[in-house]
């Protein structure tokens, strides 16, 4: 298997730093979560998709990974108009009736306007948080945070966890294989009680195994001067470009721009009614 | 409070058991809210390794998770999460799982303490980001979070529980032998 | 003679936890440039005696010490320090790789010593070239077979130019050929860059394949034996503290020949035979080997049937296994051999049901399994995991055991009586009510074999079974295995360790590249160079006594061997 997301390509986003990409999500989950304008939010959805497409990553590849967020995005609408089918009234301050289910549940315009924004507010930050996990290498991830001033320790704790997934993982798969042998059922055919005892007899020896790891990977570590200053240099970082001013320049752009949005709309919520 | 090399590494492996549940061992509950294990895993490695560890784990753990998934990362839950970890770190007595000596008042500290953090964190601290955040209508949010919160406890409670006393018995034996 | 690298006067240890030393009284001096061979038993110190070497005692594990030890001409002051003039490569390779690639693994000590990025990059080049591991600068290292990835771990130490190289248990991971590859590196580097080796080892013959200037033979804590390797390998000392001599010194002695000092036996290539011993082990394999009869049981239907086997693991889409076919007899007890990555795991958890094959059949007593699900499989076949820690998942021997016929639904007094029966035969009846943390790495094992046995499966498959084992208890494990074999059980083992296959298989199986190329009784294997070559697998020192002896055929040597063992 491949180290975690990344899929490697010749792109103009690989080719950034680990840091403006992650900058870049961050931006642009912050300028997301402020506001409600769907102007602003098509246009984030717009940018961040054309910056997807140079990625050269193709949509193909992730039909998996789009099913889950569709999949996601109804189940989270269905869920809301269930529970709150008037909360677009109550934001808009009007109500325009399209038409009668039963009951309380009736179709208002401000209603399905009110879920479309919720739904491109969901998804204005997927493309670039995809495009961080997909082309960023993990070997260059812990050195972008460290840029980014966190801790090393710290970020090297993220390094170090990337590395050792696949591991859990296939430790996970072989101990899941050897007790099901010994006759634990974690298939959806046994009842949630079988197979929750089934996971608890995976998960034990899964999780003592790990921690039986703990000391030996830190001794190792330690043996090889890790903690001995108070900063590190990093193998796999990258130096910023111009490039990457640039990408961080849009990136508070973007940020700018969703404040802009809360004084020219007076609100978070941008109203065509 | 110290934090190690030997934290940073328990902080590695947490985060990657954290990611690994939290994908791969889930049984849906109610409309994107699932019952998953890692909270069990979070509250033992917490326990066991301190605030901090407990915090990085919830924080790491659950952004990778997000971020896998290919949500992008639903910050108002990663922060929960993150909090978990933290305040787990704090209700037993540091050193007293390494140590051996988690008792029955132990268990008593930490039920009741995982209790009130999951009942913070999900029914209070999740609910009102999604608010803020993403204006979710409050209903929703309030049942999806307390759901969660219901589910994240009650396994925390037993599985976590199980682990430290496992873990316990295998600190004691390893001592004062041959 | 200059002054010791290393001094230990009058050292002991004893951890915080322990009621007694773990070290006693070692007086020991390593001169700059020598290599040391520190060999003992498990649970004998030596293992201690390394992290005092490289700081980890007392710096990082606490206890008591008394006594002085120098290191590089100074008393240690902290693991940092150390690690300036000691380099360790730990006996985990996986544990001890903390980078995402090898490039970054191997640049891991000067990343925390704040080494510029363009200096790290050159210098990790050169090492990399130095141990031949260029070639994968760029892969994770779930990519790489183990010996590229002690390959690294080496590079990763050597990057820092100490003066002395520790390794410890470096060849506990490896198969034997990859093993043998490892001395070779080892020797190399030490003689390109001078330095002081220290390898802590209890496979003797192994570490002896390149020449060593002493060994350290360490018992309970304290060293029992300090000398040269032609002395020490035919000392009493060696089969007192349970260590194996080399192979072929055994097949020396068990034809009669006498073997002392001054036929300089520390290594087969220097060893000087007269003619008259080589005349008295030709003499013993002819007459040894006449003897000889063939009682492997291919007679009657077989129990286990792979008819055209081919596997293709989904995620990767590579042939793991290639029409594979053949016979397993009851009461047989045979092993798969083969170098890592040859296909022998990936079969093992066909026969035990945890993979669908792509292609072909496997029959058992006649029924085809393609439909059973893993618990089915196991009502019939065992598996038992290499490492006990990720089989065993309740806190009591008791329950440990039951849980498979629990789960099953077996009401709980046939529940009881049957645990109690599989404790009997795996000789753990008197731990009946303890905690599984009190119990030895060896004594969870026979707890896993316990596990599988209890279903009563009629064909036993272990992976590795003597992974990581010093003699005594490798021998207690295999010992244990021939008892289930006479019982009824039918063993199939999993190993590339020739000599497990040696003494205790009937038939072996010998995979390479996922085909299956040579089945046959195992002294033919192990007689074989062209095939051992073939399966990247390790020939037996037996092997290259016979050519010394003049005997043409290494069979009759190897069965002589065989049995004069039992």
């Amino acid at each position: 298997m491949t180290a975690f997301g990344y899929i490697p390509r010749d792109s103009v986003l690989h080719r950034l730093t680990g840091a403006s990409k992650l900058i870049m999500t961050v931006a642009l989950s912050i300028a997301a979560m402020i506001t409600f304008d769907t102007r602003f939010l098509v246009f984030v959805i717009i940018i961040s998709l054309v910056m997807f497409g140079l990625s050269k990553i193709r949509f193909s590849e992730l039909k998996v990974l789009l099913a889950l967020i569709t999949l996601f995005l109804i189940i989270n609408n269905v869920a809301i108009y269930l529970f709150a089918p008037e909360q677009g009234t109550l934001i808009y301050n009007t109500r325009n009736e399209l038409f009668h289910i039963a009951g309380r549940y009736s179709v208002t315009a401000e209603q399905l306007f009110y879920q479309l924004n919720v739904s491109l507010k969901y998804f204005a930050i997927v493309p670039v948080a995809l495009i961080f996990f997909l082309t960023t290498e993990p070997g260059e991830f812990a050195s972008s945070l460290n840029a980014l001033k966190v801790h090393y320790k710290i970020a090297f704790a993220v390094s170090l966890s990337l590395r050792y997934i696949p591991d859990v993982q296939r430790a996970y798969r072989e101990i899941s294989q050897a007790q099901q042998a010994r006759g634990v059922d974690i298939s959806r055919k046994a009842s949630l009680r079988r197979r929750l005892a089934g996971i608890l007899a995976i998960l034990f020896p899964l999780v003592f195994s790990s921690i039986d790891k703990i000391e030996q990977i830190s001794n190792a570590m330690e043996l090889r001067s890790f903690g001995r200053m108070k900063k590190r240099t990093w193998y796999a970082a990258r130096s910023f470009s111009k490039r990457d001013f640039v990408f961080v320049g849009i990136s508070v752009l973007f940020v700018l721009l969703s404040v802009l949005t809360l004084v020219v709309n007076g609100g978070r919520f941008y109203n065509p009614f | 409070m110290k934090f190690t090399v030997k934290h940073i590494v328990a902080t590695a492996i947490g985060a990657a058991l954290f990611f690994l549940l939290a994908r791969f061992l889930s049984f849906p509950l109610f409309a994107n809210t699932y019952l998953t294990l890692q909270y069990a895993v979070l509250g033992f490695f917490a326990a066991v390794f301190g605030p901090i560890a407990g915090l990085l784990i919830g924080l790491i753990g659950h952004a990778l998770t997000d971020l896998a998934w290919g949500y992008g990362i639903w910050w108002s839950w990663v922060i929960a999460s993150t909090i978990v970890g933290l305040l787990s770190g704090f209700i037993v007595k540091a050193g007293s799982v390494e140590s051996g000596e988690f008792g029955k008042k132990g268990i008593i500290r930490f039920v009741i303490g995982s209790l009130i953090i999951h009942g913070v964190s999900w029914g209070l601290v999740a609910p009102v980001l999604d608010i803020l955040i993403y204006a979710e209508p409050a209903d929703k949010v309030f049942v999806q979070g307390i759901i969660a919160g219901a589910g994240n406890f009650v396994l925390t409670a037993i599985v976590g529980t199980l682990l430290i006393l496992g873990y316990t018995k295998t600190r004691v034996k390893s001592g004062s032998l041959e | 003679m200059s002054e010791p690298i290393i001094e230990f006067k009058d050292f002991s240890f004893q951890y915080r936890a322990q009621k007694h030393p773990t070290l006693t009284d070692i007086n020991l001096r390593v001169f700059p440039g020598e290599k040391i061979l520190i060999a003992g038993p498990s649970g004998s110190g030596k293992s201690t005696l390394g992290s005092c070497l490289n700081g980890l005692i007392p710096f990082n594990c606490p206890g008591k010490i008394t006594g002085e030890l120098t290191v590089g001409g100074q008393t240690p002051k902290s693991v940092f320090q150390l690690s300036d003039i000691v380099g360790t490569v730990l006996q985990d390779t996986d544990g001890q790789f903390v980078g995402l690639s090898s490039g970054e693994d191997i640049a891991f000590v000067l990343e925390n010593n704040t080494c510029p990025q363009a200096e790290m990059k050159a210098r990790v080049l050169e090492v990399a070239r130095l141990v031949g591991a260029d070639g994968y600068l760029s892969h994770s290292p779930q990519r790489l077979s183990g010996g590229q990835k002690q390959r690294v771990s080496m590079a990763g130490v050597l990057i820092s130019d100490t003066s002395i190289l520790l390794l410890d248990e470096p060849l506990a991971a490896l198969d034997p050929l990859t093993g043998k590859r490892a001395v070779e590196l080892v020797d190399e580097v030490a003689n390109r860059t001078g330095c002081t080796v220290i390898i802590i080892e209890h496979r003797l013959e192994d570490v002896l394949w390149k020449k060593m200037d002493r060994i350290i033979l360490l018992d309970s804590g304290r060293i029992v034996a300090d000398g040269v390797p032609d002395d020490i390998v035919v000392s009493a000392k060696l089969r007192e503290i349970g260590l194996r001599e080399p192979l072929y010194i055994s097949a020396l002695r068990r034809a009669g020949v006498t073997v002392t000092p001054e036929n300089k036996p520390g290594r087969l290539d220097t060893l000087i035979v007269t003619d008259d011993d080589t005349a008295k082990v030709r003499e013993w394999a002819v007459c040894k080997s006449d003897n000889w009869s063939d009682n492997a049981k291919n007679g009657g239907t077989p129990l286990l049937e792979a008819k055209n086997v081919h596997f293709a693991y989904p995620e990767t889409g590579v042939d793991a296994l290639k029409d594979v076919s053949f016979s397993l007899y009851p009461g047989e007890m045979a092993a798969i051999v083969g170098c890592n990555g040859a296909g022998k795991s990936t079969l093992a958890k066909l026969i035990a049901g945890f993979e669908t094959l792509n292609a072909g059949d496997i029959l058992f007593n006649g029924a085809n399994m393609r439909d059973w699900t893993i618990p089915e499989c196991a009502e019939r076949i065992g598996y038992v995991m290499q490492n006990p820690n990720q089989m065993i998942c309740k806190p009591m021997i008791f329950d440990e055991i039951a849980l498979g016929l629990r789960v099953r639904g077996v009401p709980e007094a046939e529940v009881a009586e049957r645990v109690e029966r599989a404790l009997g035969v795996c000789g753990l009846t008197r731990f009946i009510k303890w905690p599984i943390s009190a119990l030895s790495y060896g004594q969870k094992k026979r707890v896993t074999i316990a596990d599988a046995l209890v279903l009563d499966p009629q064909i036993l498959i272990l992976d590795e079974p003597t992974a990581g084992q010093d003699w005594r208890h490798y021998t207690d494990i295999m010992d244990f295995l021939v008892e289930l074999n006479r019982r009824g059980i039918t063993v199939l083992m999993i190993t590339h360790d020739m000599h497990l296959c040696l003494e205790y298989a009937k038939r072996a199986l010998v995979f390479a590249d996922g085909r299956l190329i040579a089945d046959r009784p195992e002294y033919e294997v192990l007689s074989d160079p062209e095939l051992a070559a073939r399966a990247n697998l390790r020939e037996t020192s037996l092997y290259g006594l016979a050519r010394m002896c003049g005997i043409g055929d290494a069979k009759s040597l190897v069965r002589a061997y065989i049995g004069g063992e039992s």
